[in-house]
């Protein structure tokens, strides 16, 4: 037999990360450990962009790990939900490698730069490894991979609170993870299976005799993915975490980390119990969203009160997976296109937004609001970049965060629940205060000391940020990538629940 | 500063045998209890052992700090790559079925390399991570 390319894209898309992380290891300069990384990283899209073009051909793919059959062996299951996400994480790492060249060697000591690299092509494998899985317990091994690896990323960061960062983002990861594989291991003893698909098919008849433990076994995978994903009120470890660690350690795991999560959760949620037992009378969505409006509105008044833009961007990640959950919590056609596609747009703006303050620290020493007075007259096109981020942030027409907050008002609305609605406009003005408190230092205030001295990044640090912010806009007009594939995935999800 | 005869004695008397018993346990490990993380853990032990007798500086000669960095991605590159050569000559990702004559030894040889990189992996980490402390405070 031959080695045929497109049949193993599945396994290609977990091991060539993998073996260039461990390849990593083994370099020594910082820059051939680069040139390894984005090597790999620009491999990845090609890879899920093919796995997504086969899935939209020919429906799921199913890759059975080791030859073994699943439920037996590990399956590897693509279909258009997890192409998707597969597709959203590994592009958008593979536009902010160019920048991480200059960025890491700015804030990353010589001789740590090649593990930093080895460090994020592990993460990396991790997140695509939880997306790619169809096997709980897998998922859970490749959840630990991406989060210890997330962890060494974080204390990398120049400032020494980074540790005590990366410390509490270790305890709260690990009671997520602990939680997360105690509900796998009821569900295991409900069902005796760990291969997704097939727990799904067994919950149904169990839950009659079992109910009870199902439902501890929804309530601990959700707490810990939720840790993961930072839902709020569970979101404290992430405002440090991605305050204090390296400028693209931060928009790299902004744009992926609780996207991923949040994939997990939607997995979880409507691939397993949605299938066998109703999520309407267990009420979980409705203290889902409970929480996600929380999330929005609290997060994002602690962002306007934050003055080191890093938190201040956290604080608004939170906030915005509130936006995200709140799709999943209303679980109908529209909620849950709307929170897929946020996951998408969200993805590009927040990166952009957190390169563009990666550069911002490398040009100006300082990420300090007070400090940055007039640094939109110095960086202009790295500022024009973070308005266009900030203005899809807030949901303004013509980018793409006003694609994803129409759908999740479109949800709202099919359950005839309008004051919903009028939440999601109330928070988006909260959002037009924050970003419009930056946009007001920096262009309509003097010149401070910090900022006299800087102008726009080199073009491989400001490419990346211009491409993201370009793509705000683009996913503004062209939904067709964006919400119309995130709307073929609801569909498939709402159309199995019971 | 002199140590106890008998301890030293006793330590170096020991030695031999903490390996044999991690070997035992990385070969038996398809059989009974154990396996290449077990084992790697015990080879670890004996370094370790020999560092708090002899002290770091001996316990880096026989097994020198760059050998051990390099030990900690070795392990995983031949666990990944006997993955690989599965995939390279036709089946799935960690199908040991092809790497000899027939499937059952195949397979046999695909976890015994698996193990053998377990083994350099746990027992290199476990090794760097005595190093890291021990260096911790001077």
């Amino acid at each position: 037999m031959r080695f045929d390319v497109v049949q193993h894209l599945p396994a290609l898309q977990v091991v060539i990360p993998l073996l260039g992380a461990v390849l990593a290891a083994f370099l020594r300069r910082g820059i051939v450990a680069w040139g390894l990384a984005s090597v790999v990283t620009g491999l990845m899209p090609l890879i899920a962009g093919g796995l997504l073009w086969q899935v939209l051909q020919a429906g799921p793919i199913s890759y059975h790990l080791g030859g073994w059959p699943p439920p037996w062996g590990i399956e590897y299951r693509v279909d258009v939900l997890n192409a998707f996400v597969l597709l959203l994480v590994s592009a958008v790492s593979a536009v902010m490698m160019p920048f991480a060249r200059r960025s890491v060697a700015f804030e990353i000591e010589g001789d740590k730069q090649a593990s930093f690299y080895s460090m994020y092509l592990l993460c990396l494998t991790g997140l695509l490894g939880i997306t790619i899985t169809g096997d709980a317990f897998n998922a859970f091994v490749f959840l630990e991979i991406s989060s210890l690896s997330t962890y060494v990323l974080i204390a990398m960061g120049r400032d020494r609170r980074a540790l005590l960062a990366a410390y509490q983002y270790l305890i709260m990861g690990t009671i997520g993870a602990t939680f997360y594989v105690i509900g796998v291991g009821l569900l295991y003893l409900v069902t005796g299976s760990l291969n997704m698909v097939d727990i799904a098919s067994r919950l149904g008849p169990a839950s009659a005799e079992h109910f009870r433990p199902i439902v501890v076994a929804l309530a601990f995978l959700t707490v810990g993915v939720s840790l993961k994903l930072a839902l709020f009120p569970l979101h404290v470890w992430l405002p440090n975490a991605y305050a204090f660690a390296p400028s693209f350690a931060t928009a790299f795991l902004a744009a992926t980390a609780t996207k991923v999560a949040v994939y997990l959760f939607i997995r979880i949620f409507f691939s397993i119990f949605g299938i066998a037992v109703s999520l309407e009378s267990l009420r979980v969505c409705d203290v889902l969203l409970a929480l996600s409006v929380a999330a929005m509105f609290i997060a994002s008044v602690l962002a306007v009160y934050e003055q080191n833009l890093k938190r201040m961007l956290a604080y608004s990640s939170v906030a915005q997976i509130g936006y995200i959950t709140f799709g999943i919590g209303l679980a109908n056609q529209n909620g849950l296109t709307g929170g897929a596609v946020h996951l998408f747009n969200h993805a590009l703006m927040k990166g952009a937004l957190f390169l563009a303050l990666g550069a911002v620290l490398y040009r100006a020493g300082t990420v300090k609001l007070a400090e940055l007075g007039g640094i939109g007259r110095r960086m202009p096109l790295t500022f024009a970049a973070f308005v266009i981020a900030g203005l899809g942030i807030i949901g303004t027409p013509g980018t793409a965060g006003f694609i994803s907050k129409w759908y999740l008002a479109l949800g709202a609305l099919d359950q005839g629940r309008w004051p919903l609605v009028f939440l999601i406009v109330a928070s988006s003005l909260i959002a037009l205060v924050y970003i419009g408190r930056v946009v007001e230092v920096a262009y309509f205030r003097a010149t401070s000391e910090a900022a006299e001295k800087a102008s726009d990044p080199p073009w491989n640090m400001l490419v990346p940020i211009l491409v993201l912010a370009v793509a705000t806009v683009y996913f503004g007009f062209f939904t067709e990538l964006s919400a119309g594939i995130a709307a073929k995935a609801a569909q498939t999800l709402i159309g199995g629940l019971k | 500063m002199k140590l106890d005869l008998i301890l030293r004695i006793g330590v170096k008397f020991l030695l031999p045998f903490v390996l044999l018993f991690a070997l035992y346990v990385q070969f038996h490990g398809e059989l009974g209890p154990g396996g290449g993380f077990q084992a790697g853990v015990i080879t670890a032990g004996m370094v370790i052992l020999y560092a708090i007798m002899f002290g770091v500086e001996a316990a880096k000669r026989i097994a020198p700090q760059r050998l051990v960095e390099v030990m900690v991605p070795l392990g995983v590159l031949i666990y990944a790559g006997t993955g690989v050569a599965g995939l390279l000559l036709g089946k799935n990702f960690l199908d040991y079925s092809v790497l000899a004559h027939d499937p059952p030894h195949g397979r046999e040889l695909g976890i015994f390399l698996v193990e053998l990189g377990v083994l350099i992996t746990v027992s290199g980490t476990m090794t760097a991570l005595f190093y890291a402390f021990s260096e911790r405070g001077r």
